[in-house]
Parts: C-alpha cells; structure tokens; sequence
C-alpha cells in the first residue's frame, strides 16, 4: 500500500460542451520511484488525464488517491505531491524568469529566501540561469519548456508529470531531458509522462499505459508489451531480377523487399529461399521501432 | 506542516504590485491625466460661474467625486486586467494546481485592486489641491468609504474577468454600467436639484451612496444618508466576496 504514489478508479471525463468521452473509466496505478509513460495518439485523453490529475479539469466521476490521501477530501495536501509541466506553456507573459519561479514557490507557502536559493539551483541546472531576467515571452521554446520544468520541481514534489516534455525540442536537448529525468527519478521523484515519440517511452519508461479514446488499452513493461509481438517486419536489400517470389515476400522498390519474421524463425530460411531464387541479400534491418507496431495494433482494433 | 497563509496571499499581492508599477504609464497615469482635465475644466473654468453647493464651491463639490471615480474605474480595470490577463496567457494555471485556497486568490487580487484605487486617488486628490483647498471633517469616514468602494469594485472587476472570454469583454462593464452610473452618481451635482422623479431614481444607483458618503468626509454635506451608504457597501461587499468564491470554487471559466 505504502508504495503507491497514484492511484485512479474509474476516472470519467466528458467535457461540458460536447459528446465526447475523454476519459472512459480509467483505472491506473502508478507505483512510488517508477517513471511510467503514457502513450497515446493525438486526441486520446492523455492531456485531460492530466488535467483532471492537476485541477485545471473536474472529473465527471472517480477517484483519486495520491500517497494514499483522498483528492476529494485533501485537495491542499493531495496538491504539494505533485508538480506539473504542462502541455502548453502558461506563463504570465511579462514576468521574468526568476519571478516566475520564486512566485510558484510561495503559492505552495515556501518562504522568499528559500524559494531564491533553491530557483537558482534549478535554473543553473537546466542552463536558465542567465536568463533570470529575461521576459518568459521572450524565451526560447526549449527554453520555456525547460523554464516549466524548474517551476514545477520548485516546491519539491514526490510525483513530477510531463505532458508532453519532448514537444518542440531538438534531439540534443531532449537527450539531456532524458538524462535530467532519470537524475530526478534516482533522487526519488516518481515521474509520470505521456508522450507521442515511442522512442522515448522506450528509452526512459519503467512502464508504459497505452490510452486511446479515453480508455487505457494496455498496461506494461516495455518488455512485456515488446513480448506480444509475434512477429518482426524486415525490410532486405537485394541484388537480382525479382521475380517468381513467393507471398511472404512484398515488393517495395527495385532491390527492396519486405516480410515477416515470426517469432522463432531462423533468419536463414529467408536468406536461403531469396538466393535460391537468384537474389543476394545484401542488407537488412528492422522496418520499424518495434514498440511503435505494438502501439498501432493495439490503437487499432 | 501546514505552511503559513500568509505567504501565497503576499505572493500574489505582490505579483500585483510589480504589475502595476511595472506599466504605471497604463496603470496610474490615464486617470491622473483625466481628472486633472475635469478639473480645469469644470473646476475652474466653467465651475466659477456655478452656485455654492450646500456652502461650498462648485470646485471643491466635485473633487470627492472625481477622486471616488479615479477610485472606481482604477480598482475595476485593475482586477478584470489582470486576472483575465491571467486566464489569455493561462498563466494563472500555476496558481490553481497549487494548494493556494479560492478566498486567497480572490482576496490577493481585490488587494492589488484596491492599491491601484487608493493610489490613483491619492494622486488625483494631491492634483486637485492645485486648484482648490480641501478639509476634512472626518477622516474615518474618507478612509471608510474610499477602501470599501475599491473593495467592491476589485470584487466587481474580478467576476467580470471570471465570466470574460475575450478581451473585449472586459470593457461591457466599464462602458456600459461604471460609466453612466458614475456620471449619474452625483459626482457633478447633488441630486437634491433633481426633479424628484430622477432622484427617485437615483436612490437605485449605488454609486450615489459611495459618493455622498466620501464627500460626507470632506465636508459634512451629503444627499443621503451615512448609515444607510456604509450599510449599502458593506452589504455589496458580502454579496460580492461570496459569489466571487463559489465562481472561483466551481471553476467558472477557469477549470473546463
Ligand atoms: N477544453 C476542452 N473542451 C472540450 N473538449 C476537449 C477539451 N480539451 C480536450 N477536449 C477533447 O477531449 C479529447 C481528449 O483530448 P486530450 O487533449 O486529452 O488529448 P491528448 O491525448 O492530450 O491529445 P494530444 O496528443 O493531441 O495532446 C479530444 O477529443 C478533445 O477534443
Ligand atoms: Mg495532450
């Protein structure tokens, strides 16, 4: 019991406007010291899961329980846990960067002296802190993305969420994103994303939720979920008249093919059967991240 | 532990003053340059060939009520700017995923609200001693009126921030209910000289009661009555501050 940082039951959503079911009975539980990834495409509910999680949503029905306190009961408590980043900036487009920052820190009731020093460790350690002065309008946006990040861990909370982090980031700087997360998560923070790029999910996740139309379809490692995937696509690269080929095999272009390689399959039935067919195989590799075929079978259906 | 109230209460207060010392080309400026004009104008100009009010001179009649309208518009303008400036940049978004509780909020920006007002009137009352020469009768009834009609109207400014959903729905209130209600609130004339059809009609005007009650302050003239005007007020202020903290409470406008 003690070491669950989140736990949601029967999460429903509708917005007031509309028809659509955001959230649709979600049921998640996030464990204390894990990073867990929720992934889903455009649209899925991600964002108002969050939202709902932070306030800026109200659930139409469910429950939520942070470090075993009842959000309905204990919002003022249930809130210091968390930190949020979210999807879009949301800054007071005139204030500095600084004021920001030391501003979050007091409407958690953390004094001026304290909120300073620790603003100055967060903004050096995310390289802001030159730009201290500078207007958040004025900020780059890898720059505000990283300048929400400080503003959210300002007030130390147990459980970070990520909306999105790597939007609008370049490689470079979503590698010390990464970096920089799984610091905070080693230092103790549980840390909560969604994201689009499987890349990351993969790269940074413990566990990985797959949400679409506002149900969570699967929950796992990413090695489990990799496990579910009977079967490979391989794109080769051939030498030779294609020709006469059997159906396993599709043509992309003159001297690329692709096929199937189910799970337990020797490679060199492929290989062997080509060259009986006059064709050297001179390259081959993965069509695509594997996780990514996982998560369109899964949206899918 | 529970951290100290006071701390996010200052820090939005705060956050207030720095905007409006920031921008106090926008902020403090336009109504001090205004007013100075009403004053010349009908002050000086047209206001000498105009008759003693209830013993004193038309100039000085109407300086409590041009200060009181520096008071209403600045306190008003302050709260609905800012605050609905919050929601357009979503930057007040960090302060509702915080354990910063509703009355806070509400009562951090009506605080800001009413320092632009009693500034602003301060300005425009240190101006109109160039032209005229002041007393005060009872200077608790200038601080009374003065901090409970910026107190209304920073919780006025606040509601219509709350229910706008563009900006130009910050300036209805101002245009179409501030304005003529102040213009008809006796700010130029007492309401005696009406016609008692239109000082009927008057006596629905809250503004009527805030400017009597200040101007009661200076002079110890007044067209209504000082208990019923502080009881006006207090009640607005009670209706006020409670509906602003169910809004807030419900999400109006803020939580979808
Ligand atoms: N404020 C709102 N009012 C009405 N409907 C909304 C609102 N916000 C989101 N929705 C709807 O709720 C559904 C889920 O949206 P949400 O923003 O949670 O998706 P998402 O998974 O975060 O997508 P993305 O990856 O594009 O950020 C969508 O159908 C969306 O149109
Ligand atoms: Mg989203």
């Amino acid at each position: 019991m003690v070491d669950i940082a989140l736990d949601i039951k029967g999460l429903y959503k509708t917005y007031s406007d509309g028809k659509v079911k955001a959230l649709n009975g979600v049921d998640l539980t996030i464990y204390k010291g894990e990073i867990f990834g929720l992934l889903g495409p455009n649209g899925a509910g991600k964002s108002t899961l969050i939202n709902v999680l932070t306030t800026l949503a109200n659930k139409t029905s469910g429950e939520i329980i942070i470090n075993g306190l009842d959000f309905a009961k204990f919002p003022s408590e249930a809130k210091t846990y968390l930190g949020v980043v979210p999807q879009e900036f949301n800054f007071h487009w005139f204030e500095k960067v600084e004021d920001i920052v030391v501003q979050q820190a007091g409407y958690y009731g953390m004094p001026a002296g304290e909120a300073k020093e620790r603003a100055e460790i967060l903004l050096k350690r995310l390289g802001l802190w030159d730009k201290k002065d500078t207007v958040s309008m004025k900020l780059s946006g890898g720059m505000k993305r990283r300048l929400m990040i400080v503003r959210a861990l300002i007030h130390k909370p147990e459980i970070l969420i990520l909306d999105e982090p790597s939007a609008g980031v370049d490689v470079d700087l979503r590698r010390e994103m990464w970096e920089f997360v799984r610091e905070l998560n080693q230092e103790g923070v549980t840390i909560i994303l969604t994201t689009h790029y499987l890349e990351e999910a993969e790269n940074l996740c413990d566990r990985v939720g797959i949400i679409n139309k506002g149900n969570i379809l699967e929950i796992g490692t990413v090695k489990a979920l990799l496990s579910e995937l009977k079967k490979d696509t391989l794109v080769l690269d051939t030498v030779g008249e294609i020709k006469g080929l059997p159906k396993r095999y599709r043509v992309i272009e003159e001297g690329r093919l692709e096929t199937d390689l189910l799970q337990g399959e020797d490679l060199y039935t492929i290989t062997n059967e080509l060259h009986s067919k006059g064709l050297q195989v001179t390259g081959i590799r993965n069509k695509t991240n594997r996780l990514e075929e996982v998560f369109i079978n899964k949206v899918k259906d | 532990m529970k951290a100290p109230i006071w701390i996010p209460l200052y820090t939005i207060v705060n956050k207030e003053m720095i905007r409006i010392f920031r921008i106090w080309t926008q902020t403090l400026l336009p109504s001090v340059i205004t007013t100075s004009l009403y004053f010349l104008i009908f002050g000086s100009f047209v206001g000498s060939q105009i008759q003693d009010i209830q013993g004193v001179s038309y100039m000085q009649f109407i300086v409590p009520g041009l200060v009181m309208m520096a008071i209403i518009t600045n306190a008003f303008m302050n709260v609905v700017g800012s605050f609905f400036g919050a929601k357009l940049s979503k930057g007040i978004e960090d302060t509702l995923v915080s354990p910063t509780p509703n009355w806070v909020i509400v009562w951090g920006y009506v605080i800001g609200g009413v320092v632009r007002g009693l500034v602003v009137g301060v300005l425009v009352l240190i101006i109109s001693l160039l032209f005229t020469k002041l007393t005060i009768v009872n200077l608790w009834a200038v601080i009374l009126f003065s901090v409970l009609t910026a107190v209304v109207f920073s919780l006025g400014g606040l509601m219509n921030a709350v229910f706008a959903k563009k900006f130009d729905h910050t300036a209805i209130v101002p245009t179409f209910v501030l304005t003529p209600l102040t213009y008809l609130g006796g700010v130029f004339y007492s309401v005696n000289a009406l016609p008692e059809f239109w000082q009927n009609i008057s006596k629905f005007n809250p503004i009527l009661y805030m400017v009597n009650g200040f101007r009661y302050g200076f002079f110890g003239i007044s067209d209504v009555n000082i208990g019923i005007s502080v009881t006006i007020l207090i009640m607005l202020v009670l209706v006020l501050s409670i509906t602003d903290l169910m809004l807030l409470r419900r999400g109006v406008g803020l939580r979808s």
